[in-house]
């Protein structure tokens, strides 16, 4: 491959996102006109800003090299995915957007009075945060060494320089705008290709090197699912969408609680259209590419079909544009994470100026930058998917419980985060040790959140039960404020 | 293996912290053996520690949740059996045995009635007999509840030990009263510094449109009208918050009724996130922040000027900005104003916003002001966007408007 196009597409896309970062409200919003600028984000711009900050290296890359890997198996992380944003939409959306809380801390604070409450939760979001920028880390590392040939660790740091120096620079502050960008972005580097690269193998050349009956044996099909693994994993995607701390910082842009589930139901629609091209991705892989189906190469994916399958500069264009995808994938997610984190980190421990801002910005981006070096990729959607499965374990039973149960009080939300936190963590961690110690284990090990989640949740009931202190003074005058309906000025 | 490595950098946190706690605690049991001094020493230190565990708890008053709490040190303290704390409308907090309820109803009423420290001997309590000793909690304006003590038998140490027990929470809980009117205070001098429309406004307005009456009843009728749209809002009695898209709306109807005077010698900019749109701010404090640009820096130069109004996301925060190219302020002047000059001086909407600003989001969070004599003035402030940490005791603090 020319690593000349792999160079061109990334400083492109980085250049673009700087520059609407910094002057893309300049340019966009400076008026005089107050009825123009008092106009708030509409559902739709939001929308995309969510999925632009949603779609993630496991989602561009990720998804494809499962399928790959796994057939059909691999379906079920696109559908996870998306289905989160229905319990968004369901349990969350509104209410939180209600509460005025700007982040999963302030809402636990404001819900529970407690500052203890608060520091777990704190945390817990800048843990699950450096954790979900790990994968983008090793996605870009991935990216960089197929597509220029440069050793791999030049990826990770490259990415995490850029976010870190854009993010401290202030360079995020027109973010609806960045994100939205990235998402269509994202949507056209998948969806051109797979167009194209169905019109040329629908004439029949090249040919397929498997037969579908090869490519998707009945074997593996559905029948063929291990039911625990798949609940397990469903639970995980699900909640775990809950607790993203830079997808529920979105929300707060909305103007009210009917905005905001305006703006999820958008958002389902933009990921279920998005999904459609990952996937596809995979099954062409499968049919035409089945020697790249090694662990680790497989998430390569979607960077090498369209160069093998169309010849010339056109496969070279190709190749252009979803480098550029991926990149801009690597770059608005680890970018709205480290806004969330340093937004968090630099409210909860130094005194939230400006200067802490920044510290707080670098840091998040090099401690992740750290794991990503010392560790090995082994698949970006699992990886994620654990993610997932340790958010849903922690800050989803709080969330969700905070919002719909007024009986939840500090004690009980603190043990129960703490527990699942400790039995997620814990089988995340040392689950690879005690699987080949005992077999019989492995699936509940690799795949925790089906018994983490019920486990943190019964917790943390019992534990609010019997605290003594009683649920917190204001709590009824807060669960009103997240359920009645804003009036409008008429 | 990457697992592997995870699995040891994670046990090897665990281990390092452990071993930190375990020196850390080894320190203080080596330490506290050597320097606790002489059982007096000790007994003084005993004192006072439960004594400043207590008060925090006595410090909102002896309602029954927090009278519970500190009964538990308040116990420790007397040494006796059981404890209660009864308030003067006869809620009780016991800590101890729970059968002694009714006769601890009983003494403390007659106590609070009396306003005297009485001892009984021999209550029977089910199977058993106990003495009890009851103290009135007397505050400056009468009995505030009382304190009983349960003991067999009841010693003369006992009977002044809760005497002075019961007068030591009735400094207690006044000082805590103490407290919350110094709050209460607080609170109402930011709804008294909450900015008022000037009289001088509004003679100005209403000469202005008086001037279109005649010439253009149209624009007359529409000044009229924003006239009415920005006192309804300035006027607004509930709730001292609101969101940074509602106080637009105000600039938006003052500028306008500006405009029809200063004509197009005024001339605005406004750049604004729409991130930062429904973020919570105080009530009337960034048109205030305009007016003082028109007013001061715009009025008196001649030509006119533009203003620029910025708001911009930053993380956690809103930042948000007012700028005018105007005669700009001396900056000692400012400072005095700021520090707290003559109420009727100039610039004092500024002082009004800082201190709401200090007051609501602390010190750290004022107004930040750029300014010099004919350099313009740019006014700026950073607002968190999770919303004041004390939300005040009316009105929402989401801003959410009442039809």
């Amino acid at each position: 491959m020319n690593p000349v196009i792999g160079y061109a597409a990334i400083a492109a896309v980085a250049l673009a996102s700087a520059l609407i970062g910094f002057y893309g409200l300049r340019v966009s919003r400076t008026t005089s006109d107050f009825y123009v600028a008092s106009r708030t984000v509409r559902p739709w711009w939001n929308a995309s800003a969510i999925g632009g900050e949603y779609l993630s290296a496991a989602s561009f890359l990720g998804i494809a090299g499962l399928i790959l890997l796994q057939g059909s198996g691999g379906l079920w992380f696109p559908i996870g995915y998306t289905a989160g944003y229905l319990m968004l939409l369901l349990f969350v959306a509104a209410p939180l957007r209600r509460s005025g809380a700007y982040t999963i801390p302030d809402f636990t604070e404001a819900r529970l009075e407690s500052t203890w409450a608060r520091r777990v939760t704190s945390t817990l979001v800048i843990v699950v945060g450096w954790f979900y920028i790990v994968p983008q880390l090793q996605g870009a590392a991935l990216t960089v060494r197929i597509t220029t040939g440069l050793p791999s660790w030049v990826g990770s740091v490259a990415v995490a320089v850029l976010v870190a120096v854009i993010v401290a620079a202030g360079g995020m502050r027109s973010i609806t705008f960045v994100q939205a960008f990235q998402f269509w972005l994202k949507l056209t580097a998948l969806a051109v290709p797979v167009v194209a690269l169905l019109l040329i193998v629908g004439g029949g050349e090249p040919p397929a090197q498997l037969t579908p009956a090869e490519a998707f044996p009945p074997a593996a099909g559905p029948a063929d699912l291990d039911v625990y693994r798949t609940v397990s994993l469903m639970v995980a995607l699900l909640l775990g969408t809950l607790g993203l701390p830079h997808v529920l910082v979105r929300f707060y842009t909305n103007p009210d609680g009917v905005a905001a589930r305006r703006t999820t139901v958008i958002v389902l629609a933009l990921l279920s259209v998005f999904y459609l091209f990952p996937t596809a991705f995979g099954l062409l892989g499968r049919a035409f590419a089945p020697d790249l189906a090694a662990s680790g190469e497989a998430d390569a994916l979607i960077l090498l079909l369209p160069g093998r399958l169309v010849p010339g500069i056109w496969g070279e264009l190709l190749t252009a544009l979803v480098i550029a995808g991926a990149f801009g994938a690597f770059l608005s997610t680890s970018s709205g994470l480290v806004v969330s984190l340093a937004g968090v980190i630099s409210q909860d421990l130094l005194g939230g100026s400006v200067r802490g801002f920044r510290i707080a910005a670098v840091v998040s981006s090099l401690i992740p930058l750290v794991v990503a070096l010392s560790t090995e990729s082994t698949g970006l959607a699992g990886s994620v998917g654990l993610v997932f499965a340790f958010t849903a374990s922690t800050l989803c039973p709080m969330l969700i419980l905070g919002i719909w149960w007024r009986g939840l009080t500090a004690r009980g939300a603190i043990a129960g985060m703490l527990t699942g936190a400790l039995l997620s963590g814990g089988a995340i961690l040392g689950g690879p040790l005690l699987a080949a110690a005992v077999p019989v284990l492995r699936p509940f090990l690799e795949q925790p959140a089906a018994w983490t989640v019920p486990l943190a949740v019964l917790v943390t009931v019992l534990v609010s039960r019997a605290d003594h202190r009683g649920i917190p003074r204001g709590a009824d005058a807060f669960l009103t404020r997240l359920h009645v309906p804003e009036r409008r000025v008429h | 293996m990457p697992e592997s490595m995870l699995l040891a950098a994670a046990l090897g946190v665990v281990g390092g912290a452990l071993a930190v706690g375990l020196v850390v605690f080894l320190r203080r049991i080596v330490l506290s053996s050597k320097e606790l001094g002489t059982d007096a020493e000790q007994a003084t230190y005993q004192t006072l520690h439960l004594a400043s565990q207590a008060a925090k708890h006595l410090r909102g008053g002896i309602d029954e949740l927090d009278a519970a709490r500190a009964g538990k040190h308040l116990r420790a303290l007397l040494g006796c059996d059981s404890l209660a704390i009864v308030d003067r409308s006869g809620t009780i907090a016991i800590d101890g045995d729970e059968a002694v309820r009714p006769v601890a109803e009983r003494l403390a009423a007659a106590a609070i009635a009396s306003g005297r420290q009485q001892v009984q001997r021999r209550i029977p309590i089910g199977a058993w007999e106990t003495d009890a000793v009851v103290a009135p909690i007397l505050g400056s304006t009468g009995p505030l509840g009382a304190i009983v003590a349960f003991a067999s038998p009841v010693r003369a140490g006992l009977v002044r030990a809760t005497g002075e027990v019961a007068d030591w929470v009735a400094a207690q809980v006044e000082l805590g009263e103490l407290d919350a009117s110094r709050a209460a205070l607080a609170e109402a001098e930011v709804r008294a510094l909450r900015a008022q429309i000037s009289p001088h406004f509004i003679y100005n307005s209403l000469n202005a449109i008086a001037s279109f009456i005649n010439t253009d009843p149209a624009q007359a009728r529409e000044l009229v009208l924003e006239f009415a749209d920005f006192t309804r809002y300035s006027f607004r009695r509930h709730g001292d918050f609101t969101t940074v898209a509602e106080e637009l709306r105000s600039i938006d109807s003052y500028l306008r009724l500006e405009r029809a005077r200063f004509g197009e010698r005024l001339k605005v900019t406004l750049q604004i996130a729409p991130e930062v749109l429904s973020t919570v701010v105080p009530f009337l404090s960034i048109q205030p922040l305009v007016e003082n640009a028109v007013r001061h820096g715009l009025e008196s130069k001649e030509g006119g000027g533009r203003i620029t109004i910025t708001a911009a996301d930053s993380g956690a925060f809103a930042e948000i900005s007012v700028e005018d190219d105007g005669v700009g302020i001396d900056p000692e002047v400012l400072a005095a104003v700021l520090a707290g000059g003559p109420a009727d001086a100039e610039h004092v909407g500024l002082r009004n916003v800082d201190a709401r600003l200090r007051q609501v989001y602390g010190d750290e969070l004022g107004l930040v002001v750029e300014t010099n004599v004919g350099a313009g003035t740019l006014v700026r402030m950073r607002v968190p966007k999770s919303g004041p940490r004390r939300p005040s005791s009316t009105g929402t603090p989401d801003g959410r408007l009442e039809p």
